[in-house]
């Protein structure tokens, strides 16, 4: 059975096809999920994707969060669903507090597009198990908000938990620094993306899902894309997969 | 509405926590020499919202603008807030689309 993966699509989203394009590639069934939409019947995964989610005012992400879709996805998380965001979708996470940290203005102001190299860690976890080997991946960015800050003692206490997935890269191999030229924003500790304690939600400031063919001239980024899809399936046939309504708790607040 | 409610205007300062880099308020005093200013330090910039709250009392309208601050104008992982009131508005400020 194809493993179905939900797209969230809010007013402003923009890498939802590129999305769609490479849970394709990775052999999943993307399904688009509308912002208003509570209904995650048969979903298996949620793939939250890039853009401007609700014109990204106030902060990024923080409107989106409050979406009637992020009160399922988060019922979703909760009942250990595999959820994974990428740029605009980790900025949702974060905003959520479905992961640890905040995003800030990139340290150098501007809206920065490039490719980076990322490092990844802990590859046993749901979202790089099917990296294979610990390698450089490259792939691009996009983002004016991408600056992974959180306090000291949160930064201790998430690479000792093994939370830190992916770090930014210098060309030497070495992990990028705040100010180094491999670390495109200014982030903490190199931070590229990151998990909840749980294990089963993360975030990440690159594109994987613009690197998943040769002819996009990058494939790295598809063993993380086939990590979710991979992950989805594991957890569809656990038999916790469900006809959802958001729990009682979370719909409340109106 | 109920005769009993009354109108009350607030606004949320919400700055960058102290400690936390801003970009934005370095670039600000970068250009200030190129002004002839000197003397000047510290620039935080941040976002001033105002708000009207219609609420039984005070209090109840000085909470429902503490939660609106700390739950979505605010992220209190890396910025703080403070509220100001700005006196008691005659009626409801008038709201809408397309305005």
């Amino acid at each position: 059975m194809t493993t179905r993966i939900g797209v969230v699509l809010f007013p402003g989203s923009n890498r939802d096809i590129d999305a769609v394009n490479a849970l394709t590639v990775a052999g999943a069934e993307p399904e688009i999920l509308w912002h208003e939409s509570v209904d995650l019947s048969g979903i298996a995964g949620i793939l939250i994707p890039g853009g401007f989610a609700y014109g990204d005012y106030l902060r990024a992400g923080v409107i989106a969060r409050f979406s009637p879709v992020m009160r399922a996805v988060a019922e979703f998380a909760d009942r250990g669903g595999p959820v994974l965001g990428i740029c605009n979708g980790f900025q949702v996470l974060a905003e959520a507090r479905l992961v640890p940290g905040a995003l800030l203005r990139n340290r150098g102001l501007r809206f920065v597009c490039r490719q980076v190299t990322l490092l990844p860690e802990h590859l046993d976890t749901p979202f790089t198990r099917e990296i294979g080997e610990r390698r450089p991946l490259r792939m691009p960015v996009a983002h004016g908000e991408g600056c992974y800050y959180a306090d000291e003692a949160t930064l201790d206490a998430i690479e000792r938990d093994g939370q830190v997935l992916w770090r930014y890269a210098n060309e030497d191999g070495s992990v990028a620094g705040p100010d180094d030229p491999g670390n495109p924003n200014g982030s903490l500790r190199g931070i590229a993306g990151v998990r909840n304690a749980a294990g089963n939600v993360a975030g990440l400031m690159p594109h994987p899902e613009t690197a998943v063919e040769a002819i996009l001239g990058s494939d790295d980024g598809l063993g993380i894309i086939r990590s979710l899809v991979v992950s989805a399936g594991e957890w569809a046939s656990s038999g916790r997969i469900a006809g959802t309504r958001p729990a009682a708790a979370m719909g409340g607040a109106r | 509405m109920s005769e009993q409610t009354r109108t009350w205007r607030f606004a949320v300062n919400v700055t960058p926590k102290p400690g936390i880099l801003d970009p934005q308020g370095k670039a600000v005093e970068r250009s200030l020499p190129h002004l002839g200013i000197a003397g000047v330090s510290g620039v935080r910039v941040g976002r001033r919202v105002e708000l009207s709250v219609t609420a039984a009392d005070e209090a109840a309208a000085r909470s429902i603008v503490d939660q609106l601050a700390s739950e979505l104008l605010s992220n209190p992982l890396m910025e703080q807030y403070g509220v100001e009131a700005l006196g008691e508005s005659e009626a409801p400020a008038v709201t809408g689309v397309g305005g």
